[in-house]
């Protein structure tokens, strides 16, 4: 049995098509890169300034000028550039960076997201996470269904301070993989062995889902 | 702006130009190119009252969060302080006033001040919390935030080469805010690992002009060491 994170990331890995431009997220997306094929011809941005970084190999001495958005030493791969943070974050507001997976303390059937400040808790400051959500044409959430209490953490509305409106595509969960529609939030996939009254009783938002079409992950 | 042949100082000389109370922008984002040797004599000389402006709080024990830490800070305008614990603390206290920043638009407000322009309009952050107190106009039928640029007295940045004119090179992800800062200060003191005479390095490889830099000092890359390791993550 994959654990949560890993049935999470084996499936998001689907979403990313050769020749992308994609950005991981600080986090469990971080760790995407390695459910990717190795031969796969992407390059990841990192919004500290640099487009084709990967994990530095194993065995390598780090480069100490090299780092990704997260802390992490990093390589490059044939292709690969840096710049200026002006220029990665024009980068992301003219949309050239194709698809961003990112964390979430909440996100809502109308595709709003919050995941960076929890008012009194946690306020470390946002980052560039608001720019690549309202910017990146494809905006894909992994997180866990639901928070350590159980709580769901796929709503009718988000209650904290938002990192953008209306910018969530996809979400992907451990229980379930949503797709994010005009009609409302639509189930794509379902976890194998899940029911789908389980996955009701597990998400506050509602969920459109046709039985018929419903694929197991 | 110091002339060309006098720009190459020593470090004690160009910290000390720098006043109580001074507006610095500080370059690095985590610990790659933030100006280690320049912030310790900042330290080691007790200037005071500063604000700063850098992308992070660095982490407590390296670069500004040493000066954070020893109380030299009023103010900070950052965008994200997440791995300095002691900074989070200050400003939860009240005794370090921060201004947070999408990161982006931080960039965007420095560069923008570096390019000698009031500010700029951008759809960045409308309706989210952050677009509370911004002014806003309607622009071909769309509503924009006007973003007033960002500017400083001092910018302190690290290159990894230099020519004694000011000219300076940056490497690898320790590019980040350096040129942007640069541009943005009424005076800039860049700290770099090598300086050369002039001619040494290929006009068209440098990114920061030797316009924009009023001195040059040179560091060695083994005292500056301590900072350049790991983040916490």
């Amino acid at each position: 049995m994959p654990s949560d994170q890993e049935r999470i990331l084996a499936r998001a890995a689907r979403e990313v098509v050769a020749g992308q431009i994609v950005n991981l997220g600080i986090g469990l997306p971080t760790r995407l890169f390695h459910y990717l094929p190795e031969d796969m011809e992407v390059l990841i941005h990192s919004e500290n300034g640099v487009l084709g970084c990967q994990p530095l190999a194993s065995g390598r001495e780090a480069d100490l000028e090299m780092i990704d958005s997260g802390g992490a030493y990093i390589g490059t791969r044939p292709g690969a550039s840096v710049f200026d943070s002006a220029l990665s974050f024009a980068m992301i507001r003219r949309s050239r960076v194709d698809i961003t997976f990112m964390g979430a303390f909440e996100v809502d059937q109308a595709g709003n997201l919050a995941n960076w400040k929890i008012p009194g808790k946690f306020s470390p400051g946002i980052g560039g996470a608001m720019e690549l959500a309202q910017k990146v044409d494809t905006l894909v959430v992994l997180c866990s269904h639901n928070d350590k209490h159980g709580n769901p953490k796929i709503l009718r509305h988000c209650r904290l301070p938002l990192t953008a409106p209306r910018c969530v595509s996809r979400i992907i969960t451990e229980k379930a993989v949503m797709q994010v529609t005009a009609a409302g939030l639509e189930v794509i996939d379902i976890a194998e062995g899940l029911e789908v009254a389980a996955l009701r009783a597990a998400t506050e938002a509602e969920l459109i889902i046709d039985e018929s079409r419903l694929g197991r992950f | 702006m110091t002339l060309l042949n006098h720009k190459h100082s020593t470090i004690e000389a160009a910290i000390a130009s720098i006043p109580h109370g001074a507006v610095i922008m500080v370059g690095g984002f985590g610990s790659p190119g933030t100006p280690f040797a320049l912030l310790d004599e900042l330290l080691a000389q007790g200037q005071t009252g500063l604000t700063l402006i850098k992308n992070d709080a660095n982490e407590p024990d390296i670069g500004i969060g040493r000066l954070i830490r020893a109380g030299r800070v009023d103010r900070l305008l950052t965008s994200h302080i997440g791995l300095n614990r002691i900074a989070i603390e200050e400003m939860n206290q009240g005794r370090l006033a921060v201004e947070m920043y999408p990161q982006g638009l931080l960039a965007e407000k420095i560069r923008c001040a570096g390019a000698g322009h009031y500010g700029f309009l951008t759809d960045i952050g409308l309706d989210t919390e952050i677009a509370a107190g911004r002014r806003e106009i309607e622009c071909d039928g769309r509503t924009w935030a006007i973003e007033p640029a960002i500017r400083a007295d001092i910018a302190l940045v690290h290159a990894d080469l230099a020519d004694a004119y000011g000219n300076l090179v940056y490497r690898g992800t320790a590019i980040n805010f350096n040129p942007l800062m640069a541009m943005a200060a009424d005076r800039t003191i860049a700290q770099a690992f090598e300086i050369r005479s002039p001619g040494s390095l290929m006009p068209e490889a440098i990114h920061t002009p030797c316009a924009f830099v009023s001195q040059v000092v040179q560091v060695d890359p083994v005292t500056s060491e301590q900072g350049r390791r790991a983040h916490a993550i």
